[in-house]
């Protein structure tokens, strides 16, 4: 028999942050109820990275564990550095799409590019939250933010297929209304080695909704619900089509060696080549 | 071929750097490609695997301290190493190590900047960065060696305060220093002195306070350890309003190197309770001290010298002693009056402080150079 789901076993008794209707309290609860379901009594068997933004302050100082809140988009390289002398940890990374694809972009593709053994849950509100709403590398064209108030002239990146792109062994993408399976799509992805990316597109009511002219975070789910199309959906869609959408699903599933599996492979042989 | 034996080595500066930061137990080496530190890179990377360590390439300088920070929390000692322009992208990341606590070495091997300057050429410019290039209120150790035998030398000292302090330090060198082959002796590795971090006793959990270095705790070891670089309590638990506890923080976080200064000063000097001139020089430009110092004598001039192993914090005493007999003081740098105004500060207008400085080509500032400025100030009418 399992245990049932109680959250505030993996939780800091420390008053959250955010924001009233904030899906990061999704993305929490879905994080950690899949982590229950794989069997962690406790977070012991991890550590956390991550950056500066509302989805870095997830782990830390919530999660009762390890957890390391770095400089802003610098989560992946210090996860590197934990991984690679701890390949027995769990190391998740945990950052919102400034963080990890602005930022951060360029650790997040190298990262991928190596296979680094690591879990990258990147919550995309498609705007920078905590400094005000500010206009983000995933705001949709034409969409009015702080500094970009007659609408943003800048079209949007899809973090997942550049992850597939570049090398990531696992990447999905889901919203806040899909809990069921961005859950099990964590389960999965922490069953798999190498890089692992998972989007989780979430509502920020306060920086981002009320300014696009949602009239509360009911409407933003709607939104999300109305707007989302599978990976086959997306294929019959034409690209002004396809800008309003947003395509979730799993986008591969693969296995590539993995960069700690190298290093360490790599230690061996060159200590087979000093003792000859 | 494990780490090196006791012996007499002919080695460049930056292979010292890497054999000595092996002895002093670093284990993890991340960086980035740049002139005139590519060599100690190279050396780390054929070097750490063979002792069971790990030595990667980053995509920039930013993410090398970044997993050089990582490695360090579980528990492992690392460095990176750079030059100028990477030396101005890790600031970032230097400030939050101080900010964090985390022991790790950076080998700055100076080179003629501002900006690319003149990537293969030797310069002493960033003395002011390595003491005051990160934001906020900090306090930086810094450590400049003279030779490939220093170079050895100081890098096992260099790790020894990053782990007794909790603090990054920066090993000053420069292009000069790195580059040459010079012999180096190793002691019998016994006799060297490796200081390791304090590591919690169980039960204790102010990991960020409530004593000058708090010991420190790995990840992945079951301390549900929260480092963060915002202002934090003792537990690590982010507090971004209360004045009291960043004031707590950051006034400790300096004190505890600050307050050491005297212990972390480090230099070598000669004839400075005689000399009617003084000279105040460190790093590569410190090797024309000796043969000007000698000609000075020749002449009778009466001369003294301070050559500072440490930069920062300033050893001010030193300099003070200097100026109770020197009443000018000449300082050489290839920099435009960096250090200078230092020992300005120090000498607290008891002696006159005389620049001389040089830049660009490489150039160092010849004995011949240096005798000259001896002589001329020495002709000078009071």
């Amino acid at each position: 028999m399992t245990q049932p789901f109680l959250i505030r076993k993996y939780l800091r008794d420390i008053e959250m942050p955010f924001c009233a209707g904030c899906g990061i309290f999704t993305v929490m609860n879905t994080f950690l109820r899949a982590i229950h379901e794989l069997g962690h009594e406790d977070l012991s068997k991890f550590v956390f990275c991550s950056g500066i933004g509302c989805s870095a302050w997830i782990p830390s100082p919530h999660f009762i564990a390890d957890s390391i809140h770095t400089p802003h988009g610098r989560s992946i390289p210090v996860a590197t550095g934990v991984k690679l002398l701890r390949p027995d940890i769990n190391v998740v990374v945990f950052g919102g799409d400034g963080d990890i694809v602005g930022i951060g972009l360029s650790h997040f593709i190298h990262a991928a590019r190596r296979n680094l053994d690591i879990l990258a849950i990147m919550v995309n509100n498609m705007v920078y939250g905590m400094t005000g709403g500010q206009v983000a590398p995933t705001t949709p064209f034409k969409i009015k933010t702080t500094t970009t108030p007659y609408g943003s002239f800048e079209q949007p990146l899809d973090a997942a297929r550049l992850a597939v792109t570049a090398g990531a062994c696992y990447v999905s993408r889901w919203t806040t209304i899909h809990q069921n399976e961005l859950r099990e799509s964590i389960k999965k992805a922490m069953k798999i080695k190498g890089f692992r990316f998972i989007e989780a597109v979430s509502q920020c009511p306060t920086a981002f909704g009320r300014r696009v002219g949602f009239k509360d975070v009911g409407e933003m789910l709607k939104w999300f619900k109305e707007n989302s199309v599978s990976i086959k959906q997306s294929e019959k869609l034409d690209e002004d089509e396809l800008a309003k959408k947003i395509v979730v699903g799993e986008f591969i599933q693969r296995q590539r060696s993995t960069f700690v599996d190298n290093v360490y492979k790599t230690i061996e042989e060159a200590q087979k080549i000093d003792e000859n | 071929m494990k780490t090196i034996k006791q012996g007499t080595y002919f080695w460049q500066g930056n292979e010292a750097c890497a054999e000595a930061a092996i002895i002093a137990g670093c284990r993890f080496f991340a960086g980035y490609p740049i002139t005139p530190a590519s060599e100690l890179f190279e050396h780390m990377a054929k070097r750490l695997p063979q002792v069971g360590g790990i030595t990667i390439q980053m995509e920039d300088e930013m993410a090398s301290l970044g997993a050089v920070i990582g490695a360090s929390w579980t528990g492992n000692k690392a460095m990176t190493a750079t030059s100028g322009p990477g030396f101005s992208l890790m600031q970032e990341l230097i400030g939050y190590a101080f900010m964090t606590e985390t022991p790790c070495v950076i080998a700055d091997m100076q080179r003629a900047g501002p900006s690319t300057g003149q990537a293969t050429k030797c310069g002493q410019g960033d003395v002011m960065q390595a003491r005051w290039g990160t934001h906020g209120d900090y306090s930086a150790i810094v450590l400049a060696p003279n030779s490939a035998q220093e170079m050895f030398t100081l890098t096992i000292k260099a790790f020894n305060h990053a782990e007794k302090y909790r603090t990054p330090v920066i090993l000053l060198a420069d292009e000069i220093v790195a580059h040459m082959r010079e012999q180096v002796t190793v002691p019998s590795i016994e006799n060297i002195e490796i200081i390791n971090r304090r590591k919690p006793k169980a039960g204790e959990k102010a990991f960020f306070g409530s004593e000058e270095v708090p010991p420190m705790p790995a990840v992945g070891e079951g301390y549900n350890v929260i480092v963060t670089g915002s202002t934090h309590d003792e537990y690590g638990v982010r507090s971004t309003a209360n004045p009291i506890v960043h004031r707590r923080l950051v006034e400790r976080l300096n004190n505890k190197i600050q307050n050491h200064a005297e212990e972390i000063a480090d230099y070598e000097s000669y004839n400075i309770e005689k000399c009617k001139i003084g000279i105040v020089a460190f790093g590569c430009t410190s090797r024309a001290i000796y043969e000007a110092t000698e000609n000075a004598e020749k002449m009778g001039i009466n001369t003294g010298y301070v050559r500072l192993k440490t930069l920062w914090p300033f050893p001010e005493k030193i300099i003070k002693k200097l100026t109770k007999s020197a009443k000018k003081i000449i300082v050489p740098e290839m920099n435009l009056k960096q250090i200078f105004y230092e020992v300005e500060r120090s000498a607290h207008s008891s002696a006159e402080v005389i620049p001389l400085n040089k830049i660009g080509g490489g150039e160092l500032i010849t004995p011949e150079e240096l005798t000259a400025k001896i002589q001329e100030v020495a002709e000078e009418k009071k």
